[in-house]
């Protein structure tokens, strides 16, 4: 006989069966500093393999609720689940990308050793950094074309060129799930598409990708799933489904004009 | 040589090693941008040292035992630390309101109860003030093979923690996706330095082991862009002030020691801040005056090339001295090639900066960079191909 579906309060089944196989799935994520939630009871479950957009305007919470899923920031409730283990023993499988500003610039540290530091996990406390070492950062440097600059201190480069080496040093990590927080923000349209290139040869690898991002306008090109996310979820699917005129005026209500929404051209 | 004798040298090597433990100890506080916090620890060690000269004393033993007075020192230093933590974490106050409400109260503690011991009759009081400013007098060989001893299970307790404590202090966000957590890393850092300052409290005393901690890696910063070689350089540094301090300290009798190897440690850092390559102050001076020669050659050029006047007194006479234009301002044979080079050489970049495909080498142009030294022969053949219709006529 089959067990009756359970239902939990906000309509997720409890025994869902897309948050087993999922590579990221986050379930009833409540975040508040001080009074008022900055998200509140979000779900989000990422498809394996897919490349997700999290959307949603300004102090919606998207930041906040990807640093709070990996446990960067400490959350009031919620569960994360990777392919339905709890994270903390999986996270091996995960690399992150913070945001540019979360980082002290004149930090005595060249590009290499930057990159060295996705190696953290191999190389635990005490092990010797080995050429094969080496060789694997300057291969990833290689990958966002910032090879060239493996011996410069971190500040020197340019936001965008410091934006590639983080994706770098994330890439040697070599992990199935990347989580990217505001790749694209403030960098230049080389960098951009360096970026996007490896993201996709990511998604080629069957590897998932999952972005904070906030330009609308490349969303379609970039993404094959979005998560609309304004303090709670405002939908969530692929993007043809997801992505819509109502969507939209839903999650930014009247901070984004018809005319900027008739021009992203949606059915 | 000096001849320093066996207890001389005990404290020589005793100090270098608390030297080396400190520098390296204070670089992931500097890298922590969390100096300040050693200040607290080291004044609030004051009122545990009175304590347990006090308790010792009670208990019939001898007051100056520098185990007892550690080991209160500790103690009274790790409550100190856990109300800056709890202040700043638990209460809306930032982090250097917290150290100087804890550093002043736990201090001024602490002299009242040196005052009150002072007032004792029992246990040879004498000495204890010491504390304040560090001593190496009457210092015995267990106080030297003690600070010897906590400085290296420091300075291994270090080596053994330094990349999680690198990731922490370079990329908080990132050291925890990792699964590492930064409050327990902090922890273990100011453990660390609490360590340091009751071991150091003996020779250094509790007002000058932050400069132990925090002058070797200032030091190290000028040379180097590398956090593991800032950490090795601090600790020559650290290790070269304290011995040397406490040689010079000993070859005087009334020198005090702390105060000396702090200076022994300004002095490095002295000769670090003006000499140093690249960071140094000179060297900043040195690259600016050239970086201004190169910046007026070069308009000067590109305004002879194009027939304008030069009227900068210092454009005139760098050119002059280049033997590049006469005195009466007319352009010399080399002169005159020079400034063709030079406007071909704008001509090409203005060319490949209008290339979107070349921004990574674009980005390199700043008005001054020879094009060779950004492109290979091949490339500015192709970017002289597509300039020939200019460049011909």
């Amino acid at each position: 006989m089959a067990l009756p579906e359970l239902a939990a309060e906000n309509g997720a089944r409890l025994d869902d069966p897309a948050r087993e196989t999922s590579p990221f799935a986050i379930r009833g994520l409540t975040v508040s500093y001080g009074g008022a939630p900055a998200v509140f009871s979000v779900d989000m479950t990422v498809v394996p393999g897919s490349m997700t957009a999290i959307i949603g305007p300004n102090g919606a919470g998207k930041s906040t609720l990807l640093k709070a899923a990996l446990g960067v920031i400490p959350r009031l409730s919620g569960r994360v689940s990777v392919l339905g283990q709890p994270l903390e023993s999986q996270r091996r499988r995960i690399a992150y990308v913070p945001q540019r500003a979360s980082v002290d610039w004149d930090f005595p540290t060249l590009v290499l050793d930057v990159v060295l530091m996705g190696l953290y996990r191999e190389l635990g406390l005490l092990r010797r950094v080995r050429r094969a070492h080496l060789d694997k950062a300057r291969d990833c440097l290689a990958r966002v074309g910032m090879q060239d600059f493996a011996d410069r201190q971190i500040g020197q480069l340019s936001g965008g060129q410091q934006q590639r080496v983080f994706l770098a040093r994330a890439l040697a990590q070599e992990a199935e799930l990347y989580l990217l927080d505001e790749p694209f923000a403030g960098v230049d349209a080389a960098t951009e598409k360096a970026i996007i290139d490896v993201l996709k040869s990511l998604k080629a690898e069957q590897r998932t990708v999952v972005c904070v991002h906030h330009d609308l306008s490349t969303v379609t090109d970039y993404f094959d799933r979005v998560f609309l996310l304004n303090k709670s979820r405002i939908a969530e699917g692929p993007v043809a489904q997801a992505f819509t005129a109502e969507t939209l005026q839903s999650a930014y209500g009247g901070r984004l004009a018809t005319a900027q929404i008739d021009q992203l051209s949606l059915g | 040589m000096l001849d320093l004798g066996y207890n001389a040298t005990l404290v020589m090597i005793g100090a270098g090693l608390l030297g080396i433990a400190a520098g390296v100890t204070g670089t992931f506080l500097f890298l922590r941008k969390r100096s300040l916090v050693s200040d607290a620890i080291s004044h609030s060690t004051l009122p545990g040292v009175g304590l347990a000269f006090i308790v010792m004393v009670a208990f019939g033993g001898e007051g100056r035992n520098l185990f007892g007075l550690m080991a209160g020192s500790a103690l009274s230093a790790g409550i100190g630390l856990l109300c800056v933590t709890w202040l700043t974490t638990r209460t809306r106050l930032a982090e250097d309101t917290a150290i100087g409400a804890v550093l002043s109260v736990f201090f001024g503690a602490g002299i009242v109860l040196l005052t009150v011991i002072q007032n004792m009759s029992a246990g040879r009081q004498a000495g204890l003030e010491s504390f304040l400013l560090g001593s190496t007098a009457g210092m015995l060989r267990i106080d030297a093979l003690t600070i010897a001893g906590g400085g290296a299970l420091v300075l291994a307790l270090v080596v053994l923690l330094r990349r999680p404590m690198t990731l922490s202090a370079f990329d908080a966000e990132y050291a925890a996706s990792l699964g590492l957590d930064n409050r327990r890393i902090d922890l273990a850092m100011m453990g660390l330095v609490l360590g340091i300052t009751v071991v150091g409290l003996k020779i250094v005393g509790l007002i000058m082991i932050v400069a132990l901690l925090i002058l070797p890696p200032v030091t190290a910063r000028f040379w180097t862009e590398r956090s593991d070689r800032v950490v090795l350089i601090a600790g020559l540094v650290g290790g070269v002030a304290g011995a040397g301090g406490a040689v010079i300290s000993a070859s005087a009798p009334a020198l005090p020691t702390g105060p000396i190897i702090v200076l022994s440690g300004f002095a490095l850092f002295a000769l670090s801040f003006l000499f140093a390559p690249n960071r140094g102050v000179l060297a900043a001076l040195a690259d600016h005056l050239s970086f201004r020669r190169r910046v007026h050659l070069r308009q000067g050029l590109l305004a002879l090339a194009q027939g304008q006047p030069v009227y900068e007194a210092l454009t005139l006479r760098l050119l002059r001295r280049a033997g590049l234009i006469r005195r009466d301002g007319v352009a010399t044979d080399a002169g005159r090639a020079a400034a063709a080079k030079a406007l071909l050489d704008e001509r090409r970049w203005q060319l490949l900066r209008a290339d979107l495909a070349s921004e990574t080498a674009a980005a390199r142009y700043d008005g001054l960079t020879p094009i060779e030294s950004v492109l290979t022969p091949d490339q500015v053949a192709t970017l002289d191909r597509a300039l020939r219709p200019t460049v011909a006529s």
